[in-house]
């Protein structure tokens, strides 16, 4: 009986200890919030990420001491990739700090859509870098979302013109096979795809796979033995990406024609699959392995025991996409505190940062950063900034890339995301922003 | 294998290629009507093979819970993170350094002393409790696993290779122009599936401890009366179904890697299990083909219909086509109802 | 001492059989009622309105409508989030194709809606029994998610997949979805919303309708002899349960989240509001909302321990422990009581009749 009141008094103590506040960051610090996924079924994705977004603020803090002297503070926020932990987060998170959450990194497709009206109404841009939703890069109508470098639509026409330079420069009469996570991610690319067979004239044919993606027998049946295409693209995440990588081996489908798009793409994806995903080809935002002269600072931020990230993550696919988001922010930042001040910046001065973020080669090589982005220019009604995607192989043991930034046609691109706004706008009521 | 189950299983080996030809005939038709659908026997055969072996790795699966199930009437729900917990532990024990014949001997052993904890801490104080009290039990076992599994061996994506090949084989080449492809990993994964059903069936049928575990099935109470040890029988059980759950874990972990998804694979069990019978064992394989081979055929010949991605719900209304003639599975004990 | 019986008679029927027949329960309700249409949007800041009462109530539903057909009804369902995405889409379908129809009007229809879809998918009920049938349930699961997903119809061709909840207003001039709705509006309707269909499911339950289905759940050959026609029962437990689900469903489209793809009505949708239902106690309302506030809150409010004590851990260690708690303690309360939240109340109920004299 004793030992049953005294589980129910810790029980008791557990809940009313957990209603207390966490202590606030300092003022003088510029809050970031940091939604991440260590444990659950992404973890293998999550863990580098996280690792790099902790690494890159740790360097700004130690290296440079802040951004203009304002010292970046950050707090993780375990979503295990689930959308209402995501939202609980995102809620909890976003009024500490001297100015509150100045930017959510999602990185999560569902937790994007979750906060897409939340941070609009809070004032918090929502930098979904490489996924959400690709109509966001219309800034009249999504004022808080920014979708740089790149989309997934502008992913596919990278793919495609991929493709089509490899067959020389022609895909007439080609088949091109898109294996898709059968969800609202999944099924991105196909417009764009679908668009591009018309004008291209290849043949193309796009095949699901049901969530989480661990039974792909079928698809690979239908692909390798019966189809026999000439491409085969992917739009995977997770378990899904080794299983079709293995599966794909199975038929005998040859893996430099197999080409993933950013979230197939990192170690997670290829180590599983073993020797079967050598000459696996995927998309990538950000440059790869560990040549830029970042590292060096990061290897002596390690060298110093202040690194925070797992050493064997450094140079990751992940781990650098984590670094170049980061540096967005930070160029953000510091592009809002040269028209606002040097301070902490609150989110609707991120946001004209963001509008008016113009990070040029110079910009980029002076961060030691060369290699790893290319070029951006946001502007009121362009939050997707013009960037680009390169094409990477992996040999075995490491990623590399094989190709130079290659840009998206986004003349074609750019209609469709403002007629896909422009639903969204008529749905939901808001009448787009004037930009002009 | 008693007459009681052997009946019914060579009627089925009768009338198993009446059934693929009746299928492939009208899968022809359909492909004959309609054009998106693409039909020659080889490609039929070749995913009705790939349907069958893949049937296995579901049975594999669930043959774990068909034990608990069948020794304590519980529907075990932390059998996918007993997989889980079973492949990252011996992942964990290569890593290391021992060589993966004594990682498995090593990781049986934990799975054995995770069995008797599982017996002392949550079934000994819930014995005598409805089935669904024990169920949420075995929620609650799923959870602390699932956070355990990860404190210990972490969250990262883990390979795992024993060396089972993988090449692609064709054969029938004479048959067929550019022959039927079958997966090497495949034959093997269904190599040790029908050798771990037939190596449990004997054990049930042949030995004290499978006699006793058959007595408990039946009923706990006549079985405690007549002496047998109802904890040391749970914990028996407990044993098997996470030495089946290793295996299981080591074939899909090597397939896909070894991660928190494999957790997941549990759902692809389901309607294996609910076909087959929840008592089962010899249910669990055969529902496995059936649920396989059928729902790879639909995938790939029906899925193009309706734009693919059909074979989770198609396994669920196959399973369901069938139960509506036998409510308690194919092979399930007959339920007797009396006021 | 203050919690006692003693010198109230029933001098009718009517107050022998109503919900709350002890004064100081309907004192406590009415308390309960008063903090929570008062004192909580007082008190609680956004992040608990938003994160911790908005979630629990739409949950608290969703498990009053499963209580409705595994609790009372005895029919095993697994088809939960599949019946919450009914909801959800018939309710955007309805409110995109008729934007003047009441918010309220167009949740209730999505709630019929999903209610036919319900008895579609539970005519096998009708032959199979048990864990058995929760295949038939995982059926309607996989096969709604399925299609939710597959055709653009439901999402009125949106290239995202994704529906997201129109401006909706639920009095003239105060917005409940959109960006300018206010979590004090959002709260305050589910709240009222909720309140209502719980006394309704109360009521259901306690009157000729929850009777046939208790009687199926103890014992359908018995019951089929006294004269409850199975047929009728089982369907109107899957109708009605369905309904419920549907407007929860809707909801979390609507008021919680704003926008969802089919994807988050997974089955694991399905298996958490199972687990509320059976952790907060089968056959009990009361116990609904219990088991919606355990599983939703419990793990948030673990998860805040550790900063919270001051305690400097990794985010991972965290939600490691925050599952392992989490699983220990449901073994834990089993082993205490194994019959559910609900029945620990209970419990506690008697203990406080007695109180201070416990012998």
């Amino acid at each position: 009986m004793q030992l049953r009141k005294l589980a129910f008094a810790a029980v008791g103590a557990l809940v009313i200890g957990g209603t207390a506040a966490t202590p606030p960051a300092s003022a003088a610090e510029q809050f970031v919030p940091l939604l991440v996924y260590r444990t659950g079924p992404y973890a293998p994705n999550g863990i580098p990420l996280a690792d790099g977004f902790n690494d890159f603020m740790q360097l700004v803090n130690e290296r440079d001491g802040g951004v203009n002297g304002v010292k970046l503070a950050w707090e993780e926020c375990e979503t295990q990739y689930n959308n209402d932990r995501g939202v609980e987060c995102y809620e909890r998170l976003k009024a500490q700090g001297a100015t509150g959450s100045s930017v959510v990194n999602p990185y999560s497709t569902g937790i994007t859509y979750a906060l897409i009206e939340r941070a609009t109404a809070d004032k918090v841009p929502v930098l979904s870098m490489g996924y959400g939703r690709a109509d966001a890069s219309d800034g009249r109508v999504f004022p808080y979302v920014f979708t740089l470098p790149i989309t997934y639509w502008a992913g596919a026409d990278v793919m495609v013109q991929y493709a089509n330079e490899k067959e020389g420069g022609s895909l007439k009469g080609k088949k091109i096979a898109l294996v898709y996570h059968d969800s609202a991610y999944g099924k991105e690319p196909i417009a764009t795809l679908e668009r591009l067979a018309e004008e291209e004239g290849f043949q193309f044919q796009a095949f699901p796979v049901a969530h989480p993606g661990l039974e792909q027998k079928a698809t690979w049946l239908q692909i390798g033995r019966q189809l026999r295409p000439d491409w085969v693209f992917m739009w995977g995440w997770g378990v899904m990406n080794s299983t079709a990588i293995k599966e794909a081996a199975a038929v005998g489908y040859p893996m430099d024609r197999f080409v993933g798009i950013w979230w197939s793409g990192a170690e997670a994806d290829v180590v599983p699959a073993g020797d079967a995903a050598k000459g696996y080809k995927s998309l990538n935002i950000t440059g790869v392995g560990t040549n830029a002269p970042i590292f060096e600072d990061i290897k002596k931020l390690h060298a110093d025991g202040k690194g925070l990230a797992d050493p064997k993550n450094i140079g990751t696919v992940l781990y650098n996409r984590a670094l170049v988001n980061s540096f967005y922010f930070t160029e953000a930042l510091r592009t809002a505190q040269g028209k606002f001040g040097e301070k902490p910046m609150s989110g609707e001065q991120i946001q004209w940062g963001f509008e008016n973020l113009d990070i040029t080669q110079d910009k980029i090589d002076s961060a030691g950063m060369t290699g790893l982005l290319s070029p951006v220019k946001l502007s009121c009604a362009d939050h997707e900034g013009g960037g680009s995607a390169v094409v990477q192989q992996w040999d075995g043991a490491k990623w590399a890339a094989i190709t130079d930034f290659i840009s998206p046609r986004r003349a074609a691109l750019r209609p469709a995301y403002e007629a896909s706004a422009a639903q969204y706008a008529k749905e939901k009521g808001i009448t787009p922003r004037d930009c002009s | 294998m008693n007459a009681t189950l052997a009946r019914p299983l060579t009627l089925w080996l009768l009338a198993l290629p009446v059934i693929i030809a009746v299928l492939g005939l009208a899968l022809q038709g359909l492909a004959a009507v309609n054009a998106s659908v693409f039909f020659a026997w080889s490609y039929f055969l070749e995913v009705l093979f790939a349907g069958l072996l893949q049937g296995v790795m579901y049975a594999l699966v669930a043959l774990g819970f068909v034990l608990i199930f069948k020794a304590s009437g519980i529907f075990n729900f932390a059998q996918g993170s007993l997989v889980l917990f079973a492949a990252l532990t011996m992942v964990g024990f290569i890593e290391m350094g021992l060589h993966w014949t004594l990682a498995f001997v090593v990781t049986a052993g934990v799975m054995v002393l995770l069995a008797v904890v599982v017996e002392r801490v949550v079934l000994r104080p819930l014995v005598n409790q409805p089935h669904i009290i024990l169920f949420m039990a075995t929620i609650g076992i799923f959870y602390f696993l699932d956070g355990f599994g990860q404190t210990l061996w972490g969250s990262d994506v883990k390979v795992l290779d024993i060396g089972i090949p993988k090449q692609p084989l064709f054969v029938l080449q004479g048959v067929f122009e550019g022959g039927i492809l079958v997966n090497a990993f495949d034959l093997v994964a269904a190599l040790v599936g029908a050798v771990l059903v037939i190596g449990l069936a004997v054990f049930f049928h042949y030995t004290r401890i499978g006699r006793a575990l058959r007595a408990v099935a039946d009923d706990h109470q006549a079985a405690l009366s007549v002496g047998i040890p109802l904890k040391t029988i749970w914990a028996i059980v407990w044993s098997v179904a996470g030495i089946v759950a290793l295996v299981a874990g080591i074939m899909w972990g090597s397939k896909a890697g070894v991660q928190f998804s494999l957790a997941l694979i549990a759902l692809k069990a389901l309607p294996v299990l609910i076909l087959g019978g929840f008592t089962s064992i010899p249910g669990a394989i055969i529902g496995g083909l059936i649920i396989g081979a059928g729902e790879q055929v639909a995938e790939v010949f029906i899925g193009p219909l309706f734009g693919g991605a059909i074979q989770d719900w198609f396994a669920y209304m196959l399973a369901l086509v069938f139960l509506l003639f036998r409510p308690q599975g194919l092979f399930g004990e007959k339920i007797i109802e009396r006021v | 001492m203050l919690y006692r019986e003693a010198g109230q008679f029933k001098t009718s029927y009517g107050s022998d059989q109503a919900i709350f027949p002890i004064r100081q329960d309907q004192i406590g309700i009415a308390l309960l009622l008063l903090v929570a249409v008062l004192g909580v949007p007082a008190l609680a800041g956004e992040y608990w309105l938003e994160t911790i009462f908005v979630p629990f109530l739409v949950f608290s539903l969703a498990a009053i409508g499963l209580n409705l057909l595994t609790g009372y009804c005895g029919q095993l369902s697994l088809g939960t989030g599949g019946f919450m995405a009914c909801g959800a889409f018939f309710a955007y379908k309805l409110t995109t194709a008729f934007p003047e129809l009441h918010v309220l009007v167009v949740f209730l229809l999505a709630g019929v809606g999903s209610a036919a879809v319900g008895v579609f998918f539970g005519i096998p009920s009708l032959r199979i029994k048990g864990f058995y049938l929760a295949v038939a349930t995982l059926a309607a699961q996989f096969f709604l998610v399925w299609m939710f997903n597959k055709f653009d119809w439901w999402t009125n061709y949106s290239p995202s997949g994704v529906i997201s909840a129109p401006p909706r207003e639920v009095l003239p001039g105060i917005f409940l979805t959109g960006t300018e709705a206010t979590p004090i509006t959002k709260y305050l309707f589910l709240l009222g919303l909720v309140a209502v269909l719980a006394l309704v499911a109360k009521n259901l339950t306690r009157g000729a309708i929850g009777r046939s289905w208790m009687a199926i759940r103890d014992m359908d050959i018995a019951a089929e002899i006294i004269g409850i026609r199975p047929l009728w029962a089982k369907l109107s437990a899957f109708a009605i349960s369905s309904f419920f689900i549907g407007i929860a469903g809707a909801l979390w489209a609507f008021v919680y989240t704003g926008s969802v793809e089919a994807l988050a009505f997974q089955i694991d949708r399905s298996f958490q509001v199972l687990f509320m239902v059976i952790i907060g106690g089968l056959g009990s309302i009361l116990g609904s909302f219990l088991g919606a506030a355990f599983i939703v809150l419990l793990p948030i409010l673990l998860n805040n321990v550790p900063a919270a004590i001051g305690l400097q851990m990794s985010v991972e260690m965290v939600s490691h422990l925050e599952f392992m708690i989490f699983g220990a303690l449901i073994i834990f309360f089993l082993i205490v009581e194994p019959h559910g939240l609900a029945r620990l109340w209970q419990i506690g109920k008697e203990k406080l009749r007695l109180w201070p004299f416990p012998y």
